[in-house]
This record gives structure tokens, C-alpha cells and sequence, in this order.
């Protein structure tokens, strides 16, 4: 008896190794052939000097890695606002007392404009528009002084607004995710109509929404770069692009992806990781 | 034992891409180290549409920005001759023996202009400044202006009374990306924040005007277009050299086979008086700011 | 003479085109225990939902202790909290474990502190059979249990009146006799109670009185020997008739 299962977890070590072996032989392959074709290239010196010059990278990438504790930043403050903007728009959509239907209205028109709006367009109309208003607001009295000129407070509200319609979105779905008989048991249990928002159905529709909300997370830390165009200069896609124009070199511009994915990827793993244990 | 093999594939993958960097190391020197202007060597008789290796035989590709501003050009446009480098173009054209009509425009963003590869000119007229590190990767011609950078400052922000660079320690600058104005800030004015840094003139323009900057830091040639036009209540407060100088040159593929004969109708052009005239007729004022220091 | 705790007049419920509910005439007295039966579809499960206000009646009136509960300007919430509901589907919180699951409603809704509730909680979980269960995750104990520990959750708050809705029809058989016992334990204490069920044997051993739901209407209403042994009206016969056919009478 023993014997037949020792002989059949050998197999099964056997076959495992082939496997593992023919993975790992055809990766080689094919990244190898890949980078022979790709080095043997004419033109590939070229290629090889403007795109991954480590000369370059190494000269410009401490400029890009301070820069990119901006980005980290903008993206922290940014998400936090996203949060809560989403979820109050979500909660406004979800209402049905008909005294917060101009709530509702706006809520919809909001979620509809800034989900068409491509988030570029979006941080270059906000990144120079509300400057534009405020200039002209203060030569005829001042009315809209107290808006904020800032780029990166600009660029912040922009990617706000823009993420907040699709986290928004999010939470919908999330919220209608739970079953109408949870809202009816907690009645029955009597709670009111907030508390058993607050208590049984947004906790779960919490729950079910954090692999997108992780999703969108994602995406926003790469989106951060956008505000680049409006002149923050201490961002790290923005040095880059300084570094690139001034010599002519697009290596540090590999260096700003590398960070990015520095921190994107862990996060992608993550997303994974939470999706499978939800699966679970 | 599934999470074993995309280890396995991620492993194999970064080993691929530090190849592609590696495999390169110690070839940045390999190349000749400045492949600008080599004057002396080339004699502008043996230059001829018959025997230039241009982009279309018999005609001379010449590229610029989009759009195309003042003074270096007019009305958008580089086929009719105005503005300095349409100007310069074509008596670049003309001393290497092309007619008018042998020349053809092309438009080519900046920040392509200098990827490796063939160009789709020529050469490229575009406020293109030399540096020896932009020119290892593309050829430049003998230069054909020198450039100093000017602050431009809205009246009545108090800046245009500045009589030094110290003056605007504090302010907030706006530069364009890509030109060597930022270096120029960040040299000789050191301001205490960062310079803002914007993809387009317009864009710096826009600063300016709608005071999210202080001032600007645009070529002298530009600010005296930006002053009369664009924004008329902007004021050259002055103009500083840039740091080791700002000569622009004609950019072209690197080790173009049209480099030496370019540099050669430039150095003419330069000798027999020429390009002063044309400096004088389109960017004439450059003279006129004040000089701080 | 106090009025009956539930007092159900004339109330009618349609939905779209369909009538679920024709008039309905039903009194429920101070610990007595009244059984719905009646064909699926046939308004069960709506009129236990009308009584707490889950559902809006069109027509007629529902009073609770002699007061009328389907009034507009009456609070739901305050009804609801004098009336316990137990559906069939157990539907506990997910994302609450068991005491919690019982906590939720006297400490957020009829306000007891936290320490007293959970300790009301804990006794009562305790009474059906559940120590030891309380910091379980719902989804982790039986359909038997988790009806159970809604049985708790419902009567936590010791409400006028029990609703029960065919709680041990999504059960296994096997589990089924814990919940019964649990009603049983309840109706020995003296809880009113309205219950829909196919568990004939069931009303006949808790009811203190039976209806017969069909289409919409109460045919009959009597005591379980005479409802359930000796039906009066011919839906009833053939109602029973087809149950003893399936064999669950």
C-alpha cells in the first residue's frame, strides 16, 4: 500500500520537475531569443544609448527619486479625498427621500461629466482655468479670490474629482451587491432606514468593494504624473521630461517607470492576493 | 508548486532587461564625443543638390515646430520665408544650391526631433540649443545664434522695477521644458522655489499672464515677441547671459552625411556678413534690454 | 378586555396585476399562537411582511395592542421594535459574528447599553442551545443554528408579538426539530405568536388556532383539530388531501 503511494508521489515529483523544466527552458527561449534579436539589431546601439544609458540614469535618477515623494504625497491626499467623495456621491445617488432629489441631480450630473471628461483634459481645464478665474475675478473686485491657485492643489482637485465619479461608481454597484433582505432584517430588528445603512449594509458593501477600490488606487498613483503638465516641477515624470529634453537622453524616463512600478506592483500583488482569499 | 513557475518566468524576465542595460555599459564612450560642427573640412563647392544625401534627392527637408512662432517664423508658416530661422533656412538652402522651390517643410515635435533612428529631414530649425550631451545623439551644425535669456515680468507686479538678479530670489519663475532657461534660472537667479516648468510657450505665456508665476525666463528673441504681442502688459525687465553661453544650432540625424556641408553654408553665411543681417532684420531689438547682472 | 396584540382588518395587497392579499380578517390574542397555512403564493408570507411594515397594504387597517400601525403618520421603526420577525431565509449579518448578530438590534435600536445587551444576548443564545458560538461567523454554523440564533435575535428585545415566516421550510430535515424546539420553548412561555408553515404537525402541536390561506382570502379559521383533522370547507379538504398525497400532513 505504501509503496503504491510512495510510487505515485514520485511520478507526481517527476512530472512536476518536467514541468518545471519546460517552463523555464521555453522562458529562456523566448526572452533569450527575444533579446538576441532585439541586441543583434542594427540600429540597437542606438536604441541601446538613448533609451538605457546607465551613465544617464545614473546622473539623473536622485533628481527623479526626490521628486517622486511629491507624487507619493499628492497620491495619499488625493486618494483619502477620493474616498469620501465617492462615497458621499454614492449615498446621495442611493437616496430616495424626495426632498434630496437636488442632491440626487447632482450627483448624476457630476458622475456623468467627470467619468467623460479624459482626467488630462480634466487637470489641464482646472490647472490653468481657475488661475484664469481668479485673475480676473481680482480686477473686477475679487469675488473668486479665495479659490486656490496652486498647481498641485489644482492638479489634486482635478484627479479628485475625476477618480471620485468612477469610486463612486464603485460604491454603487457595492451597495446594490447586498441583498435587499439585509436592509429588511435590520429593520425587522428596528433599526431605522440610516442605521441600518450605517450598520449592516454599507459594512458589507464596504467589504465587496475593496478589490476595485484597489484597483482605481492603482491606477491614480500612475494619473499623478498628469499634473506634470500644469507645471509642478518637483514631480518625477516632470524631472524626467526636464532631464530627457535637456540631453537629448529618454533614460530617465525609464527611471521614472521603474519607481512607478515600484510601487504599483506591490499593490497589484496585493489586489491579487485579497481577491483570492475572497474567492476563497 | 503553481507559484513556482511565474517566479520562475518573472526571474527570466528581469534577467532579460538588465542584459539590455548592462550590454551596453562602456559603449557610451565608444561614439565620437561631439559630433557637432566639423568646419574645415568641408568646402561649400562640394556641396550640391547632386551630391548631398538629402532625405529626397533634389530637395532640401527642413523641419520646425508646430506652431510655429515669431520671430523665428511668421504666420505659422516657414515656406514664406519670414521670421529668422525660416530666413536662415533658406539661405542655407540657397548657399548649398537649392532654389526656393527645391525646399520642403516638415513638421517635427521637440521632444521627437531627437529619437534615434533616421529623421524624417534634413535638418530641424527649432531654437534647438548645442550642448555636448545632446550632441551625442544627434549632429549639430555650426551654430547660428546666440541666445540670451531675458526675464519678462507683468507691469505692476512690482518686478519690473528689478535691477538685478538677486531681485528675484524670491519670485516665482515660469521656464519652458526643454530649454536651456531653466538651467539659466536655476544658475544665475537661484531662485528659493522651484521653478515651474511648462510643456508649451503658450503655457509659460498663460502663466505669465494670469500671475501664476512672477515673471518668466523665455530667449531674449521670444520676449520681444511675447512683450509687443501676446502680452502687452508684460515688460523685458533684462536679459542675462545664459551659463557658458546659448548657441543654437541646425539639428540633424546623427553622423549625417549632410552635417559638414551644412556647418560649412553657416560658416559662409556667417563670413560674408549674412546671418548678421538677418540677426539685425528679425531680431534686431536684442540689443536694447538691459544687461543685469 | 384588552384587544388583541394583532388585529388585522380587511386588508387587501396587490401587486401589479396580481392580488395576493383579498381581505383579511384575523385577530391574534395576548399569548396565543396563530398558524397560516395555505398553498405557496397563496399570501402568507406578504401578510406576516404587512404586519411589520415591510410591505404597504393597500386597503384596511392593522392594529398593534388596539392602536393602528398602518396609518402614515405612525413611525414604522417604533413598530417594528414591538414586533419580532423571523424569515425563512435565517438572513443574519454576514459581517457580524452570532452575538453580535443579536446585539445589534437592542443596543442600536432599543438603545440598551452594550454590556447589558450582550449579556441578554448571551443568556438568551445560551437558552437555544448556542454557548460557545457567540464569536462564530454566522456562515460557519448550520441552517438549523443560524435560524435558531435569528430566533434569538428576533425575541431579544421580548417584542408583543412574534412573526414567524415557514422558518424551517429551507431546512434539512434532520435540523429541523432544534428550531421547533426552540418555538416550542417560546410558546410555553406565553409568547404571542403569528406563524406560516407546512409544518403540519407543527401547528397542530403549537397552534392555538389555525387559518387556512387560499388565494388571497381565509377560507377557514378554527382550532387545529377541526382545521387540520376535520376541515369544513372544500379548498381546505382538497388543500390537506394534497399535502397527505405528498405525504407532509
Amino acid at each position: 500500500m505504501t509503496d503504491r503511494r510512495a510510487e505515485r508521489a514520485a511520478e507526481r515529483r517527476r512530472r512536476d520537475r518536467r514541468g518545471l523544466l519546460i517552463a523555464t527552458v521555453s522562458t529562456v527561449v523566448v526572452i533569450g531569443g527575444l533579446a538576441l534579436a532585439i541586441l543583434t539589431s542594427p540600429g540597437w546601439e542606438d536604441v541601446q544609448r538613448t533609451f538605457f544609458s546607465w551613465e544617464v540614469f545614473r546622473d539623473s535618477f536622485p533628481d527623479i527619486f526626490k521628486a517622486f515623494w511629491l507624487d507619493i504625497r499628492v497620491f495619499m491626499v488625493a486618494e483619502v479625498a477620493i474616498l469620501i467623495l465617492g462615497l458621499i456621491v454614492a449615498l446621495a445617488r442611493t437616496s430616495t427621500a424626495p426632498a434630496l432629489f437636488p442632491l440626487r441631480l447632482i450627483a448624476v450630473v457630476y458622475t456623468d461629466v467627470f467619468r467623460g471628461i479624459p482626467t488630462i483634459l480634466l487637470v489641464y481645464l482646472i490647472g490653468f482655468g481657475v488661475p484664469a478665474l481668479v485673475s480676473s475675478s481680482t480686477e473686477s473686485g475679487g469675488a473668486l479670490d479665495w479659490l486656490p491657485t496652486e498647481p498641485v492643489i489644482l492638479g489634486g482637485i482635478a484627479l479628485t474629482l475625476s477618480y471620485g465619479a468612477y469610486v463612486a461608481e464603485v460604491y454603487r454597484a457595492g451597495l446594490r451587491s447586498v441583498h435587499p433582505s439585509q436592509r429588511e432584517a435590520a429593520l425587522a430588528v428596528g433599526l431605522t432606514e440610516r442605521q441600518s445603512m450605517r450598520h449592516v449594509v454599507l459594512p458589507q458593501a464596504v467589504r465587496s468593494v475593496g478589490p476595485p477600490l484597489l484597483n482605481d488606487f492603482i491606477a491614480l498613483q500612475k494619473d499623478v504624473a498628469l499634473i506634470a503638465i500644469i507645471g509642478v516641477t518637483g514631480e518625477a515624470f516632470r524631472q524626467a521630461q526636464i532631464a530627457t529634453a535637456a540631453d537629448f537622453n529618454y533614460t530617465p524616463l525609464l527611471g521614472a517607470a521603474l519607481l512607478y512600478l515600484a510601487v504599483t506592483i506591490p499593490l497589484a500583488r496585493m489586489l491579487d492576493r485579497w481577491q483570492r482569499s475572497r474567492d476563497r | 508548486m503553481s507559484e513556482r513557475r511565474p517566479l520562475v518566468f518573472l526571474l527570466a524576465l528581469l534577467a532579460g532587461v538588465a542584459m539590455l542595460v548592462v550590454a551596453g555599459c562602456g559603449d557610451d564612450d565608444s561614439d565620437s564625443g561631439s559630433g557637432s560642427a566639423t568646419t574645415g573640412t568641408v568646402s561649400l563647392d562640394d556641396c550640391t543638390p547632386d551630391s548631398l544625401e538629402t532625405l529626397s534627392s533634389g530637395t532640401l527637408t527642413v523641419a520646425t515646430d508646430s506652431p510655429a512662432f515669431p520671430p523665428y517664423f511668421e504666420d505659422d508658416d516657414p515656406t514664406n520665408g519670414q521670421g529668422f530661422e525660416s530666413a536662415v533656412a533658406y539661405a542655407i538652402a540657397d548657399k548649398l544650391g537649392y532654389a526656393e522651390s527645391d525646399v520642403e517643410w516638415v513638421v517635427e515635435p521637440f521632444n521627437s526631433s531627437y529619437r534615434p533612428g533616421p529623421k524624417d529631414f534634413d535638418f530641424d530649425v527649432n531654437q534647438i540649443s548645442i550642448t555636448p550631451k545632446r550632441a551625442e545623439a544627434v549632429d549639430f551644425s555650426s551654430p547660428y545664434y546666440t541666445a540670451d535669456q531675458a526675464l519678462v515680468a507683468l507691469r505692476g507686479s512690482g518686478f519690473e522695477n528689478a535691477t538685478s538678479l538677486a531681485d528675484f530670489a524670491d519670485a516665482s519663475i515660469g521656464v519652458q521644458i526643454g530649454t536651456t532657461s531653466l538651467e539659466a534660472v536655476e544658475a544665475s537667479i537661484q531662485p528659493s522655489s522651484e521653478p515651474r516648468v511648462f510643456d508649451t510657450s503658450n503655457d509659460v505665456v498663460s502663466a505669465l499672464k494670469q500671475g501664476q508665476v512672477d515673471a518668466i525666463v523665455v530667449d531674449v528673441p521670444t520676449a520681444f515677441f511675447l512683450t509687443a504681442v501676446q502680452v502687452p502688459k508684460g515688460e523685458i525687465v533684462g536679459q542675462f547671459p545664459a551659463p557658458g553661453g546659448d548657441e543654437w544650432g541646425a539639428l540633424l540625424a546623427k553622423d549625417s552625411p549632410l552635417t559638414g556641408c551644412v556647418s560649412a553654408a553657416i560658416d559662409e553665411l556667417e563670413s560674408t556678413g549674412e546671418l548678421e543681417e538677418l540677426t539685425q532684420r528679425w531680431i534686431s531689438d536684442a540689443a536694447q534690454a538691459p544687461v543685469l547682472e | 378586555m384588552s384587544p388583541p396584540v394583532i388585529e388585522i382588518r380587511g386588508v387587501t395587497k396587490s401587486f401589479g396585476e396580481l392580488q395576493v392579499l383579498g381581505g383579511i380578517d384575523l385577530a391574534v390574542e395576548e399569548h396565543e399562537a396563530v398558524a397560516l397555512i395555505g398553498a405557496s403564493g397563496s399570501g402568507k408570507s406578504t401578510l406576516l411582511r404587512c404586519v411589520d411594515l415591510l410591505t404597504e397594504i393597500d386597503d384596511g387597517d392593522i392594529f398593534l395592542d388596539g392602536e393602528v400601525i398602518t396609518d402614515p403618520s405612525v413611525d414604522p421603526v417604533g413598530v417594528r421594535r414591538r414586533l419580532g420577525l423571523i424569515f425563512q431565509a435565517y438572513n443574519l449579518f454576514p459581517h457580524l459574528n452570532v452575538l453580535d448578530n443579536v446585539v445589534l438590534g437592542i443596543h442600536k435600536g432599543q438603545g440598551v447599553p452594550r454590556s447589558e445587551a450582550e449579556a441578554a444576548a448571551r443568556e438568551l443564545l445560551a437558552r437555544f442551545g448556542l454557548d460557545g458560538r457567540e464569536d462564530d461567523n454566522p456562515e460557519r454554523l448550520s441552517g438549523g443554528q443560524q435560524q435558531r440564533v435569528a430566533i434569538a435575535r428576533a425575541f431579544a428585545a421580548r417584542p408583543r408579538a412574534m412573526l414567524l415566516d415557514e422558518i424551517t421550510s429551507a431546512l434539512d430535515p434532520e435540523l429541523v426539530g432544534d428550531v421547533l424546539r426552540a418555538v416550542r420553548e417560546l410558546k410555553g412561555e406565553g409568547v404571542t405568536m403569528l406563524l406560516a408553515t407546512h409544518e403540519m404537525g407543527f401547528a397542530r402541536e403549537v397552534a392555538d388556532r389555525v387559518g387556512f390561506l387560499h388565494e388571497g382570502r381565509l377560507v377557514e379559521v378554527g382550532p387545529p383539530e377541526q382545521v387540520l383533522e376535520d376541515p369544513q370547507t372544500p379548498e381546505t379538504r382538497k388543500f390537506l388531501r394534497r399535502l397527505l398525497d405528498a405525504g407532509r400532513a
